[in-house]
């Protein structure tokens, strides 16, 4: 009977070996091979625990225009898009195939609770080992504004732009056509799929955030630029007499630039810089970029935040002004043609620079983010990203805007009981290509609420599109914005 | 004549660990509260309650019926069967608000059946202390016993009663109650293993011939181990059930080399597994497609190796530290609460805690082989080895088996899966092995008596 305790001490040892088996297994398993596991394809975990928080809201005013729902599924939040098309180039998509677009890409980590401005609810997470919630952000929109500007563009391709002038808030970012982002956020990824080929394909281009990325030529809105370098130069006022006839003979070349309406711009083919900017005369501008120079109207376009790439915090296009035209190509230039592109954003921006006294405002579109128990923790200040005029200078030209809607080309913005500043634009995109009209305007004149820019794709030749078809847009928006304070 | 020199109880430690236990258990409970968002229902304090309440009542018994008992076992016990309490509540939680969300009726909680069920073991266990003052009155069945343990084996094939669950026939179904009388019949085995042995020992320790050096018993004596290898196959062909087949042959295999002190009979037992395993490969599609899933669990990701794979993304998702509990999300593993409580338990508690949760399985068979080795009589010490090995195998059968180690099995995980016959059985268990331990600790009267007589000191 002696010898069976001894036994049993080996049984034990046999049995230490399997523990320490199992151990080692467990320890390469959640140890060392753990981060294997946690990409391979098949597992839904990492995408659970995104799905399995509670995703912060995006806000316009107190209403939420993205927000998360819980579901059935075994991905317990749904992400929902109330007016999706409306607010897809502000909302973007969160997508299980695609992943994230738009401020749902930018604000990820607020949104998803992980930011480190949550630092203290995450102590207080980790002591009640609660799953962190988003925050929420709320953006600059203004509904009505975004409602105005959608509901012109229905049935068009093009894009708004609405700021305001004094701070940079945009308060419209709106496209058209535009795609629904609740289709793509479902959870249903053959759905998705499916949809987002439909989308690739359409030759309208519904993925494309037109205000913020489209870059077209600016056409006669340019005309601003020009007229700005031009006061800035001190060598002109809005007074001064600039030729402006029928054609103008492009230096070192045998071509001819005429007039949209093929006539000269004032008796004797003499014309004021006012009037020439309120008929939108060709060549007293493609003549006063000459006098200028590339240079002069390079360094006024930088100001107004060309050459700049912007991060709303949506990345925008960088809006261009040429790097070496020669005498021909900068009388195209300052009319809005050869190379110059830019963003209906950017045109928005120097709208909103001349009625801001001449200082053009970095735009933004989160205006504050929120905690889970909606306390503010963070809210966007107004910066000034440069000085494009004086004061006194910006007064001027916003002056001669307002004759352009008084008297000239852009009536169609005119708003009764409110001065209305405005510029007309059309651009051809090539020789055979159908043109883009263009309407760039803020309102009231002094001390504007609203700067807006309108491009409508697509458009007639004829520089009447400009008001035609983007000015009742661009009045819609302002009216939208002033009626809602 | 009275006993002057008193061998020391331990009964207060065992009282600080249950106390320990059950402090871990409603940090656990509040843990999961919080971190589901479901807080702590009064229904869940009334758990919290009784689970002290039925700890403190095995305490109470234990010093009165088995006082000198070991103070290790019961406490660990308690921890595990508690830990499973947790893991069963959190996995409520998960599932009442999947139903929730689908609008399906809500699902019965299976925590407060489970607390259930602990109360029943309970019961068994004082119930066990009480009835049985010594243990070396289960020798004089040990027939019966094996009779019973047969029975109890093959009544799943029984018809009418047996019942086929996920393709393995191991349940039997009663007036609405079902059972597993395969967790019944281990201990039931045990008896009969220690008491045949106990007495069978030397004929089988007879060597016979030599064969390259391995001392071969004699012919006739390879009936027992034949017999037993012959109803474990049975057991895997008719009631598909690796993982009892398994627990079986190596627990007799284990006690026959405890009893005989001849490896010889671990080297036929392991011929004759390697013999067994190879023509149930060759013959069953079940136990092939077993191997090939586990060779590869990701080439099947979608079909039969869907638990493991899932039960591996579990426990790399819980990683070192664990997500925290009621943090991960353990019911994407089918069974959560049953056969894959340990990996719900890993995703959540991480490394840290199943290294923990695993000291506490060899603490518990530690103690029980200790007490088979200080236990006196033959068959105290082959029983007591017997049923530590049945929880270190069935617990290395089973967390091997969704870890990967070993081809899957369904066994419970003693005292964690949710489910009465498992924790009936792993209690009664509990209770037989602190039934040994008072025994062997205890002081014989006689003895002391005879050391401190008087007249010794005289003699000197």
């Amino acid at each position: 009977m002696t010898g069976m305790p001894r036994q049993i001490r080996r049984l034990s040892l046999v049995f230490g070996f399997l523990l320490i088996a199992l151990l080692v297994n467990l320890t390469l398993i959640q140890v060392v091979n753990a981060n294997d596991y946690r990409d391979r394809p098949g597992n839904q975990r990492i995408l659970l625990a995104e799905y399995d928080r509670e995703r912060g809201p995006i806000l316009v005013g107190a209403n939420p225009v993205a927000r998360s729902v819980e579901t059935g599924n075994t991905l317990t939040y749904l992400r929902e898009y109330d007016s999706g098309a409306l607010y897809a180039p502000v909302t973007g998509f969160y997508s299980l195939v695609y992943g994230a677009t738009g401020l749902e890409r930018t604000e990820n980590r607020i949104l998803n609770g992980k930011s480190d401005i949550f630092a203290v609810d995450r102590v207080e997470q980790l002591v009640s080992g609660r799953q962190p919630t988003g925050g929420a952000v709320t953006t600059t929109i203004n509904a009505a504004a975004q409602r105005a500007a959608y509901k012109g563009l229905r049935g068009k391709n093009g894009a708004v732009v609405a700021i305001e002038p004094a701070t940079g808030r945009i308060l419209a970012s709106v496209q058209s056509p535009s795609f629904d982002p609740n289709l793509l956020s479902s959870h249903n990824p053959s759905e998705i799929r499916e949809y987002y080929a439909r989308l690739e394909a359409d030759p309208d281009k519904p993925l494309l955030n037109r205000p913020l990325v489209s870059l077209n030529p600016p056409g006669s809105t340019f005309k601003l630029v020009t007229a700005a370098a031009a006061l800035a130069s001190g060598r002109f006022t809005p007074d001064s007499i600039l030729p402006g006839p029928r054609t103008y003979d492009l230096p070192l070349s045998d071509k001819k630039l005429r007039n949209w309406n093929g006539k000269e711009c004032g008796p004797d083919a003499k014309v004021t810089l006012r009037e020439a900017l309120a008929i939108s005369c060709n060549t007293a501008f493609a003549w006063l970029g000459n006098q200028l120079g590339a240079d002069a109207l390079r360094a006024q376009a930088e100001a107004f935040g060309f050459d700049t790439g912007f991060e709303v915090p949506l990345r925008a296009a960088t809006s261009r002004f040429p790097a070496n035209p020669d005498d021909p190509q900068t009388a195209l230039s300052a009319i809005g043609q050869f190379d110059v592109r830019a963003t209906a954003l950017q045109m928005a921006m120097v709208a909103a620079a001349i009625g801001n006294s001449g200082r053009t405002m970095n735009p933004y579109l989160v205006q504050e983010v929120r905690g889970p128990d909606l306390s503010i923790l963070q809210t966007t200040e107004p910066r000034a990203f440069a000085d494009a005029l004086q004061p006194s200078e910006a007064l001027a030209l916003t002056d001669m805007m307002v004759s352009v809607v008084d008297d000239g080309t852009g009536s169609n913005a005119r708003i009764s009981g409110v001065r209305v500043a405005g510029k007309t634009g059309t651009a051809q995109t090539g020789n055979d290509l159908p043109s883009i009209a263009w309407f760039v305007s803020f309102a009231p004149a002094t001390a504007p609420e609203v700067a807006v820019a309108v491009v409508v794709e697509d458009a007639g030749l004829e520089e009447v599109s400009g008001n035609g078809l983007a000015a009742p847009i661009a009045r819609a928006v302002m009216q939208a914005v002033l009626r809602t304070g | 004549m009275t006993v002057v020199r008193r061998q020391p109880t331990r009964r207060w430690v065992e009282l600080v660990l249950l106390l320990f236990a059950w402090g871990l258990g409603v940090l656990g409970t509040l843990q999961v509260g919080a971190a589901t968002g479901e807080g702590t229902p009064s229904r869940l304090w009334i758990t919290v309650a009784v689970v002290g309440g039925l700890a403190l009542l095995m305490h109470v018994a234990v010093s009165i019926w088995a006082r000198y008992a070991d103070p290790i076992l019961l406490p660990v016990a308690t921890l595990l069967t508690i830990l499973g309490l947790i893991m069963i509540y959190r996995i409520d939680v998960a599932t009442a608000r999947r139903a929730e969300l689908n609008d399906s009726p809500p699902p019965t909680p299976e925590v407060y059946s489970q607390l259930t069920w602990f109360a029943i073991a309970v019961i068994l266990f004082i119930a066990l202390l009480i009835l049985l003052p010594d243990h070396r009155r289960l020798q004089r069945y040990t027939f019966t016993f094996g009779l019973i343990g047969l029975v109890l084996l093959v009544l799943p094939l029984a018809p009418v009663i047996g019942t086929t669950v996920n393709g393995a026939t191991l349940w039997i179904r009663i007036a609405g109650f079902s059972f597993q009388p395969a967790e019944m019949a281990k201990i039931f085995l045990t008896i009969f293993f220690a008491g045949y042995l106990v007495v069978t020992r030397d004929s089988l320790a007879l060597v016979r011939t030599k064969v390259l050096g391995i001392d071969l018993p004699r012919l006739k004596d390879l009936g027992p181990i034949l017999i037993a290898w012959l109803v474990s196959l049975g057991v895997l062909v008719f009631e598909r059930d690796l993982g009892t087949s398994l627990l079986f042959f190596g627990l007799f295999v284990s006690m026959l080399y405890i009893a005989t002190q001849r490896r010889s009979w671990l080297f036929i037992g392991g011929v004759l597994f390697l013999a067994g395993a190879y023509a149930a490969y060759q013959l069953f599609s079940h136990v092939q497609s077993r191997v090939t899933i586990w060779l590869d669990p990701f080439a099947y990701s979608d079909t039969g190796g869907y638990q493991i794979v899932q039960s591996l993304y579990g426990l790399a998702n819980g990683g070192m530290l664990g997500a925290g509990l009621g943090q991960g999300f353990p019911n994407l593993v089918p069974f959560a609460n049953t056969d894959f409580i340990f990996s719900a338990l890993g995703e959540e508690l991480g490394v840290t805690g199943l290294f923990a949760i695993l000291m506490l399985y060899a603490l518990l068979v530690e103690r029980g082989f200790r007490t088979a080795v200080t236990v006196r009589d033959g068959f105290g010490q082959l029983l007591a080895a017997g049923l530590s090995i049945t929880f270190a195998l069935q617990v290395f059968v089973i967390v091997g088996g969704v870890t990967g180690l070993i081809p899957l099995t369904g066994l419970t995980t003693p005292f964690l899966s949710y489910g009465g016959s498992s924790l009936i059985a792993n209690w009664i268990i509990v209770a037989l092995l602190l039934r040994m331990s008072d025994r062997a600790r205890r002081p014989d009267a006689q003895v002391i008596a005879m050391d401190e007589a008087p007249t010794q000191v005289v003699r000197l």
